[in-house]
């Protein structure tokens, strides 16, 4: 549906994307995940035909949309990280406005305004202006009016940050849902175990792409055995681990360790390894590797 | 240990709505004291009434034994607050959102230069201290900004989701200043949408519809909800 072909863009001395490729299909979830200024916005903003890149070309079923800009607009839906709802209108306002703006009949308006307080639990609140609505829901209001429109290809720059982990799941529901109704989505996010839930997943960093694949493929690449290991001062033990040179070994992963077996020592050596360590240690087990550990693994050394 | 925050029956109205409910609860000093909640349950609002930039509708509060009602500009300078919005000013330089915090906390001329110079090391800002606060990835205008609210060494600090929308590298480091201001005896009052980040505090309170509906350290919790993770108290506690 969305064929990206070799885009590169810099600015000034810096080159924001270095050769970026790739297809979206019909129907697919594709997450983009990447360090903060790894060039993930940049690379929306190109495909949206906001900006220009330097070089490259970007087809939209067989049309190239960075010479047919208008295509481009009328065919895909976009969210920006930073989107501007009407403060002085309340939510209802707001959905009705853009709902007009995308030219949908009063009656879609209506379902596509049902179908989305489903998942926002914005409804009780339709009334009160944009401009008192906390930061969460500002987020969930904006995600709504940007999907009032049905575009076949929905771009979205972290649509999620900010929203509370109950909503973030009905949301996911919601892309879910358009995906299997044809839509394709092109999705970046902070929120990894959001990731896990894409068709495919491409891991950027420094303007080009790491790996591309599905969430399982990509877990499957890490070489090193990992390990889960649970105590009740999780941060005492972690400064244990750092402060005995296991930096590399080591991630915090809030109620548990993660012990990549880099050295492969194996199970065996590395609990009489932490035996010597001050704080107790509840459990060790072995685990399969989530997207987070990927991308830390991929980050190791060359972040900040 | 003593209490640094007292909340009794707090509670704050916009027109016939209750943004926040007769809530109640104590910080001890020193904790991590992890706020979560649904979005709109009243955290933010709870979070500006404790620092002297919102009055209740009723209810009691004291931070360092200062009345909410009363003592809101002793609060406001003696409090740390990193607020949702972006803080800083975009459009200064790094060195001159520093100097100018410095300014609004009432620090000396010479404080200033001195604190400067200790941020920008400490941060390993020294090469961008002339650049703009623009052009500073997520991660670290998030942490120049904490740094910018404790400029005046308070020993209270009020985060309101300082690490939404940032990468996981960035974030883990920014729990590890956290740590640090814990162990200095610093109090750290934290609002997160990541559950994994709310089991590095030693309580946790979670709101819904403008009343603390659970509250308790990330163990209790785990286990009154049957849970192995703070991400399925959460979904537990909420829905
Ligand atoms: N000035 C105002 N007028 C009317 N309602 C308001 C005003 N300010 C806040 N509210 C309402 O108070 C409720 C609580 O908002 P608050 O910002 O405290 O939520 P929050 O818990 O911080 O949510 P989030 O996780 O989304 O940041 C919301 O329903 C919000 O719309
Ligand atoms: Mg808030």
């Amino acid at each position: 549906m969305l064929q990206v072909e070799n885009i590169s863009k810099s600015y000034l001395d810096v080159n924001a994307l270095r050769g970026v490729s790739f297809e979206l299909n019909k129907g697919e979830i594709l997450g983009l995940i990447g360090p903060d200024g790894a060039g993930k916005t940049t690379l929306l903003r190109i495909i949206v035909t906001l900006l220009k890149p330097n070089s490259g070309s970007i087809f939209l079923n067989d049309s190239n949309i960075i010479q047919n800009r208008t295509l481009a607009r009328t065919q895909m839906g976009y969210m920006p990280e930073r989107f501007s709802l009407y403060q002085d209108l309340t939510i209802q306002e707001n959905l009705i406005f853009f709902g007009e703006l995308f030219g949908l009949e009063p009656e879609a308006i209506h379902n596509n305004m049902e179908k989305l307080y489903a998942f926002s639990n914005l409804k009780p609140f339709y009334n009160r202006k944009a401009g008192a609505l906390s930061g969460g829901m500002k987020q969930k209001l904006a995600l709504s009016c940007m999907l009032m429109h049905e575009p076949k290809v929905l771009i979205l720059d972290e649509p999620s940050t900010g929203v509370d982990p109950v909503s973030r799941h009905e949301f996911w529901k919601l892309l879910h849902l358009l995906a299997t109704e044809g839509t394709a989505i092109l999705v970046s996010t902070p929120y990894l175990e959001e990731a896990q839930e894409c068709d495919r997943v491409a891991l950027i960093n420094n303007g080009q792409f790491m790996a591309l694949g599905k969430p399982d493929e990509l877990t499957q690449q890490l070489e090193a055995e990992l390990f889960e290991i649970t105590s009740p001062t999780i941060t005492s033990l972690y400064e244990e681990f750092i402060a005995a040179d296991y930096r590399n070994n080591i991630e915090l992963f809030g109620y548990a360790l993660h012990y990549s077996d880099l050295e492969k020592i194996g199970l065996k050596q590395i609990q009489q390894n932490i035996k010597k360590m001050k704080s107790p240690i509840e459990s060790i087990k072995k685990i399969s590797p989530s997207l987070e550990d990927v991308f830390l693994h991929y980050l190791k050394g060359t972040h900040e | 240990m003593s209490n640094i925050v007292e909340v009794v029956n707090l509670t704050r109205s916009f027109g016939d709505f209750k943004a926040v409910d007769t809530i109640s609860f104590t910080v001890k000093r020193g904790e991590i004291f992890g706020f979560l909640g649904a979005n709109g349950a009243g955290k933010t609002t709870t979070i500006r009434m404790l620092c002297g930039l919102l009055l209740p509708s009723s209810g009691q509060a004291n931070i360092m034994g200062y009345n909410l009602y009363t003592d809101y500009e002793k609060i406001k300078a003696t409090i740390g607050y990193m607020s949702q919005k972006f803080s800083l000013y975009n459009d200064l330089t790094v060195r001159e959102n520093i100097e100018f915090y410095g300014g609004v906390y009432g620090l000396t001329r010479k404080q200033i230069k001195e604190k400067t110079k200790e941020l920008l090391e400490s941060l390993n800002l020294e090469k961008q201290a002339n650049t703009l606060t623009a052009a500073l990835p997520l991660g670290w205008k998030q942490r120049l900004a904490l740094s910018t609210s404790l400029l005046h060494n308070p020993e209270i600090i009020f985060l309101d989701e300082p690490t939404s929308g940032i990468d996981p590298v960035s974030r883990r480091n920014f729990w590890l200043i956290i740590y640090k201001l814990a162990e200095q005896g610093k109090t750290v009052f934290v609002t997160t949408h990541y559950m994994n980040e709310a089991e590095y505090c030693n309580t946790v309170s979670i709101m819904k519809d403008g009343k603390i509906i659970a509250l308790d350290s990330p163990a209790r919790l785990k286990s009154t909800y049957k849970a192995d993770k703070m991400q399925d108290v959460f979904m537990r506690a909420i829905v």
